[in-house]
């Protein structure tokens, strides 16, 4: 009896998915879509993007996994927002989705939208629904990324050179090909790595620390207006790390770029980060500027997440530990996520999950606890 | 009074890797992955091996285990030179030191349930009699955190976490004296590394337990280790209690990794020693202080003298030009 409902419900999950795969190919097969669609306004013009209400879900067989569930935050042109939580909380789908990189149709977009500034053209657009041919000149040209691990974002069988060149031919298709190598040589001079045959050298005969300069270099090829940066220095060693960080942060003054950079390390954002996300199971938790979020916590998880972390130079017998582990992403319940691992757990906490409530004008965090108190002050 | 008890010593041990090339495998080369290293672990106590990758520190641990042959030098455990002993007779040596690896998803077998995996080694050596096998099993599960009806399930089950309890379990098992812990919560989150930091922080009181922690995450390293080893290319650099060389770190290497580690705090003054380039490569590594290419305080007798190790008291070793014999 058992076997035949877990069977029946595999079964279900298969017809769902089908209908929701026959969809999103419809979609995709589209030739004309009209401008009106994708065009879309900013909520506010400072800003270079804009996450609304942003759903990417994961049609899997064995159910629908929600990624990423109702995110909203912005990103001020100029500024470096860090976005923080622990692996699987769905900082690094958030970035592909951005990118316009899902892996469909078992990956989509499911509600939301993410809104861009193109200022290029004076329009501001949605990328969940923009068509791939405008997609196109968008990705790499204006917003670019800087992939995880070094070793495995570059081809090993290719040259330096021939890495860079082909980005940079693809994305400036008028440049001479004396042209293009000057160009590359630039931007290895920008992330300073430029010495003589260097566009000859192969990946693997870089050390670790170049390598993710050289992705670097790629990805500022077309001077972008955004950089998202995913784990850029979880690869590398500390010495390496602080290289790069001091890199990335002269750069983001050089080119006045925006960042948008994805990590779990907690010293890392403080470092960088002008505003921070904090995210769990799919969720903003918290967000507000660094001052905010590292000198008045409000969310349980991000003190515990703050807590558990040792510093440098500070003496405690114990660490705090956050108990369990993070939830299935799978059927998620309806109160809040974080309720089975809290410690502060209140009766309204059984309810439904906790609206994003506003402690200041910047900060903002999801939980019955801080709505309580911001009611009182 | 009586003197304090070593359970590790380690002297001048050198683990030199051949290079080949050719047809006929002719040695070009040496890496010298670990280039006369000493030191001492006293009972009950952690010493935090730290340095970036590809220093040697793995290679060290290895080699203390005799997992590797060691080239030259001696290694000492609870007074038996591991150097020495027979291939046959290593067995019986091995229940009382262990190691827990890096990465909890690919140091556990996927085929075998859980019980198996922490008592093959219970049932091989003899540790407990066939009767009490199960119960034991399950005991040292317990101490660990994991839960008895777990024993018959395999790993996949598990998450990251709950795999690295199952690594020290097994390794518990045996009843050690010594464990080689290289990098066990580098691969975890953070709030999963605290909960296994804790576990083994108990464990060690418990059992008096001592540990060589490997990790390059040196806030990790300042929490949980007593005395402190900096590593560079195959050399310690600097040795000392923690006390002593988190307060007073002398080596020019030393001081620039510690500056390097972010700071969770946005008002956190940064006042970095940024190192230029990158480690030379071991198999050609600098002649002098191997630190010199890099050094911002390098001297002329750098390039052409290795340091000697120098004593700066209560047990501050430092390998630098810069420093005299106390």
């Amino acid at each position: 009896m058992d076997k035949n409902t877990q069977k029946a419900r595999l079964k279900s999950i298969k017809k769902f998915n089908a209908v929701k795969y026959k969809e999103y190919n419809k979609k995709q097969r589209r030739k004309r879509i009209p401008e009106s669609e994708y065009m879309t306004t900013m909520a506010d013009d400072h800003n270079i993007l804009e996450f609304d209400n942003l759903r990417t879900y994961f049609y899997t067989d064995a159910g629908t996994v929600k990624a990423v569930d109702g995110v909203s935050f912005q990103i001020p042109r100029g500024a470096t927002i860090g976005v923080v939580g622990e692996s699987g909380c769905g900082k690094s789908v958030t970035s592909l989705t951005t990118m316009g990189l899902l892996a469909g149709p078992t990956g989509q977009v499911a509600g939301g939208s993410i809104r861009y500034n193109q200022k290029s053209q004076n329009r501001a657009v949605d990328l969940t629904k923009l068509p791939r041919k405008e997609f196109e000149k968008i990705r790499g040209n204006e917003i670019s990324m800087i992939f995880q691990e070094p070793m495995t974002a570059l081809n090993p069988v290719f040259t330096i050179g021939d890495q860079l060149c082909e980005c940079i031919s693809l994305h400036m298709p008028e440049l001479k090909k004396d042209e293009v190598e000057a160009r590359a040589l630039e931007v290895l001079e920008l992330v300073g790595i430029k010495r003589e045959g260097i566009l000859n050298n192969y990946p693997h005969e870089l050390s670790g620390g170049m390598r993710q300069r050289v992705v670097i270099a790629m990805a500022l090829c077309c001077d972008p207006q955004l950089i998202i940066a995913d784990e850029p220095t979880t690869a590398l060693d500390v010495t390496i790390q602080a290289q790069i960080l001091d890199l990335l942060r002269n750069l983001k003054d050089k080119i006045n770029a925006s960042i948008m950079l994805i990590t779990h390390d907690l010293g890392v954002v403080a470092e960088m980060a002008d505003y921070v996300v904090v995210m769990y199971a799919g969720r903003v938790v918290e967000q507000g500027t660094a001052e905010d979020i590292f000198h008045h916590p409000a969310h349980p998880y991000t003190i515990g997440l703050m807590k558990s972390k040792p510093m440098l130079g500070e003496k405690i017998d114990r660490l705090y530990s956050i108990p369990g582990n993070v939830p299935n992403p799978i059927n998620l319940p309806e109160h809040c996520y974080f309720k089975n691992r809290c410690e502060s757990c209140v009766e309204a906490c059984e309810g439904l999950y906790p609206e994003l409530v506003s402690l200041s004008k910047t900060h903002k965090v999801s939980c019955y606890l801080c709505g309580k108190k911001g009611g009182e002050n | 009074m009586a003197e304090e008890k070593y359970v590790v010593e380690v002297d001048h041990l050198k683990k030199y890797f051949p290079i080949k090339s050719g047809i006929l495998q002719k040695e070009i080369g040496a890496v010298r992955a670990v280039d006369d290293v000493s030191f001492r672990i006293k009972e009950g106590e952690t010493f935090g091996l730290v340095g970036e990758s590809g220093c040697g520190k793995s290679t060290l641990g290895r080699t203390l285990l005799r997992l590797i042959e060691p080239t030259e030098g001696t290694v000492k455990i609870n007074g038996i030179d591991m150097t020495s002993v027979k291939k046959k007779d290593l067995r019986p040596l091995r229940p009382s030191m262990q190691m827990i690896f890096q990465d909890p998803f690919s140091s556990l077998d996927p085929r075998m349930p859980v019980g198996e995996i922490i008592g093959e080694a219970v049932r091989e050596h003899g540790i407990v009699s066939k009767s009490e096998y199960r119960d034991y099993i399950l005991k040292v599960m317990e101490d660990c955190g994991l839960r008895p009806y777990y024993i018959d399930r395999y790993p996949h089950e598990f998450s990251g976490g709950q795999r690295q309890r199952i690594c020290i379990a097994r390794a518990l098992a045996l009843n050690p004296s010594f464990i080689v812990c290289d990098e066990p919560v580098s691969a975890l989150d953070v709030s999963i590394q605290a909960q296994i930091i804790n576990l083994m922080k108990d464990l060690q009181k418990e059992r008096k337990l001592t540990y060589l922690f490997i990790s390059h995450d040196l806030s990790v390293v300042e929490h949980i280790s007593d005395s402190i080893g900096v590593m560079y290319l195959g050399t310690m650099m600097e040795t000392g209690s923690k006390e002593d060389i988190f307060a007073k770190p002398l080596h020019p290497y030393t001081q620039a990794l510690f500056s390097a580690v972010p700071v969770a705090d946005p008002d956190h003054k940064m006042d970095r020693i940024l190192l230029e380039g990158d480690i030379p490569s071991p198999a050609n590594p600098p002649k002098g202080c191997k630190f010199h290419t890099r050094c911002k305080h390098c001297m002329g007798i750098c390039s052409q003298v290795e340091p000697e190790a120098k004593d700066m008291g209560n047990g501050h070793i430092v390998k630098c030009h810069l420093y005299d014999d106390k």
